[in-house]
């Protein structure tokens, strides 16, 4: 390892860790289910490959993801960034390769339930709530909490519960629709309350897969105001093609290509590469 | 509730639900029995014990009806095999309904008669419990629960979905029918179960035993009514709902759909069990029939025709085609079966929200005066948000709307 990168490694460690990660060389005792981010990482991916049908949609793959940073997944069409999010959350099995929450947690042999448990949260492309039920049993329905079938038969919130509801209607901005059929809301109000169903969760890790799509000018500039809010508190992986917003709120992006990262850095370093250029950007 | 915003709790029934329930509660219990027993047959009042027998077996099917709409309703999964459990929880009482007839069978024997005619000489091992009544109640539950459980875990486990399923479903009470049909199963063959003379050791042909095995099914009917209403009021019903409309987002937000689904089928093929038991010794007979494919299919097409995700819809549509059956079968038999089909496709293209679905729609196109004070609290709740500073005029107008 060269000098640099290890100097690299010291100062990622002395910004994301509590105590600049000399705890990591101490021998402690993993706890089941908490996630373990004294290494500086929360997400972490190494030599992840699948492929469907003989076609790679991931190509060795390796990323990672401080905790409360957050990252922004740019590349084309097809370069396998919705299928990474797959993999993170247990919705597709990779052929080869580690992905780990913490330093302690496997993902891979979770599955979708239960590492929406631990504490990984994603939001779909296309957004997906649900549409018969009212805004406010969409929120209920994603809050943290027992989610055995016991305990949701007896189930009633609690004050506190309540204005943890109540909180996050007000950040997304649907506190006067609380009533309303989810099915009647707006696209963008669609969004924003799969994003709230995110929150109720509590996760320390958000996977945002194009939160702004179909968003107005207005509404997408105050996604950006609540995702820089979120950073620090939570780690946050976000998709997007909308240049603009992704200026916004990043710091590093990274750019995906063929299934691999192709590119990573600043925004502007990532725009001056020229394979990405070549591939994604156009000349 | 504390808090303005937050929707209240919605109570389990209405006051007007409370009402038209302990009317039916009264109906079923008190006034059927003395219309039937009390008022002389030729009074105009007078219940008929063709009528009593008519709607205790309609009952039994609305029983059947509400199981259906948990499952496929609330849950989204469409069953074309409940049949099976109803001919489960019918043949495991029908079964102790033939220990009942004891030595007053044509062949005087202990063996029920269909064993003495096969030449067998002992009872089958499984008809070991079968002269217990508190066992047949606890079998009635157990065995329609232990294999929709069993069933049930490996398709769900597989995530075997949509018409698949229904498929697979179609499949088992085929393949049970041809079992049951079997002399060598031990249940009586093509035939089924008959002649049966006593329960609890008294005779069940008499117009007093029948109308309480009516009244029986009136209280179990209602009371399952108020058990669904309470589950799929509480969080676990919601949880059904989303799994109905978006399943992977039910994963997502950390549920783990498979016990969902479970408990919600065992809950239905119990349901249908009890139905059975009830359904068996007011019509006196149970055979390989009750588990044919388009039995199960018209149980699909009750729920259809009442309204899914109604809860009432279904128990209506039960009546309703049941009604229209056993009129229709006399008055002109031929047409029965095309009726049922075109019943059914009109259903599917004109109303897919069923009788419940058209009742409520032309109830809100004719605004009763309840709605105007009604609308003008949203307007009123709309400009509250408004006035809040935190959230700008577009995005309230945009609610408003």
């Amino acid at each position: 390892m060269t000098p640099d990168l290890m100097e690299q490694g010291a100062q990622r460690l002395a910004a994301n860790t509590a105590s600049g990660g000399r705890e990591a060389g101490f021998g402690r005792v993993a706890v089941p289910g908490q996630v373990d981010t004294t290494h500086g990482r929360i997400l972490y991916l190494e030599d992840v490959s699948v492929s469907f049908d003989g076609f790679k949609a991931i190509n060795k793959l390796s990323l990672d993801i401080a905790p409360g940073e957050l990252r922004c997944i740019i590349g084309p069409n097809g370069a396998g960034k919705t299928t990474m999010m797959d993999i993170i959350t247990g919705k597709t099995r990779p052929d080869s390769g580690t992905v780990f929450f913490g330093s302690t947690i496997d993902l891979l042999r979770h599955k979708e339930a239960d590492i929406a448990q631990l504490g990984i949260g994603r939001k779909f492309q296309k957004p997906t709530v649900f549409e018969q039920l009212s805004v406010f049993e969409n929120l209920e329905l994603a809050l943290k909490t027992h989610k055995g079938v016991k305990h949701s038969m007896f189930f009633r919130l609690d004050s506190a519960q309540q204005d943890r509801l109540l909180d996050v209607l007000h950040t997304i901005h649907l506190a006067g629709s609380a009533a309303r059929r989810a099915g009647d809301l707006s696209h963008g109000q669609k969004q924003w309350l799969e994003i709230g169903m995110l929150l109720m969760q509590d996760p320390k890790l958000l996977l945002l897969d194009e939160p702004v799509a179909g968003m107005t000018d207005e509404e997408t500039a105050r996604t950006a105001e609540l995702f820089l809010s979120l950073k620090g508190r939570h780690s946050l992986m976000v998709v997007e093609h909308d240049m603009g917003f992704i200026r916004t709120i990043s710091e590093i992006v990274t750019v995906l290509c063929d299934g691999a990262v192709l590119a990573q850095g600043t925004l502007d370093q990532v725009q001056a590469d020229e394979r990405v250029i070549e591939v994604y950007l156009g000349r | 509730m504390s808090h303005p915003i937050l929707p209240p709790k919605a109570p389990l029934l209405t006051r007007k639900g409370w009402g038209a329930f302990f009317a039916a509660l009264i109906a079923v219990c008190a006034l059927a029995p003395v219309l039937n027993l009390w008022v002389p047959e030729g009074s105009a009042l007078h219940l008929s014990d063709y009528g009593v027998a008519l709607v205790g077996k309609i009952m039994c099917y609305a029983i059947v009806a509400l199981a259906m709409d948990l499952i496929w309703g609330y849950t989204g999964i469409l069953s074309l095999g409940h049949g099976v459990f109803f001919a489960l929880g019918g043949y495991v009482m029908g079964m102790y309904l033939m220990r009942q007839i004891g030595r007053d069978g044509n062949y005087k024997s202990d063996l029920p008669d269909f064993m003495v005619f096969l030449d067998w000489k002992t009872l089958p091992w499984h008809w070991a419990l079968s002269d217990s009544f508190i066992a047949t109640l606890v079998l009635v539950v157990a065995v329609p629960g232990v294999v929709a459980f069993v069933f049930g875990y490996f398709a769900f486990r597989s995530r075997i979905k949509g018409v698949y399923f229904s498929i697979i479903t179609q499949a088992m009470t085929f393949a049970a029918m041809l079992l049951f049909f079997r002399n060598e199963t031990g249940f009586g063959g093509n035939n089924g179960f008959t002649d049966f003379k006593r329960i609890l050791g008294l005779p069940i042909a008499t117009q007093g035993m029948r109308m309480t095995l009516f009244a029986l099914t009136g209280c179990t009917l209602l009371g399952f009514f108020l058990f669904a209403r309470w589950l799929v009021a509480s969080k676990f019903g919601r949880v059904l709902q989303a799994i109905r409309d978006a399943e992977t987002r039910v994963m997502f937000c950390g549920y783990n759909p498979l016990p969902y689904k479970l408990t919600i089928w065992v809950i239905s093929a119990v349901m249908c069990g009890v139905a059975g038991a009830l359904y068996v010794p007011q019509v006196g007979i149970i055979n390989p029939g009750e588990m044919s494919t388009a039995a199960s299919i018209e149980m699909a097409v009750w729920t259809a025709v009442g309204g899914r995700a109604t809860l009432v819809g279904p128990i209506l549509g039960a009546f309703l085609v049941n009604g229209a059956k056993s009129w229709l079968t006399v008055a002109a038999p031929e047409f029965w079966l095309y009726f049922l089909g075109a019943l059914f496709i009109a259903v599917t293209l004109f109303l897919p929200d069923g009788v419940v679905g058209l009742w409520r729609r032309l109830a809100r196109r004719k605004p009763t005066p309840v709605a105007a004070p009604l609308r003008e609290s949203v307007a009123r709740e709309a400009g509250q948000a408004r006035s809040a500073p935190a959230v700008p005029a577009a995005q309230v107008t945009e609610a408003a709307r």
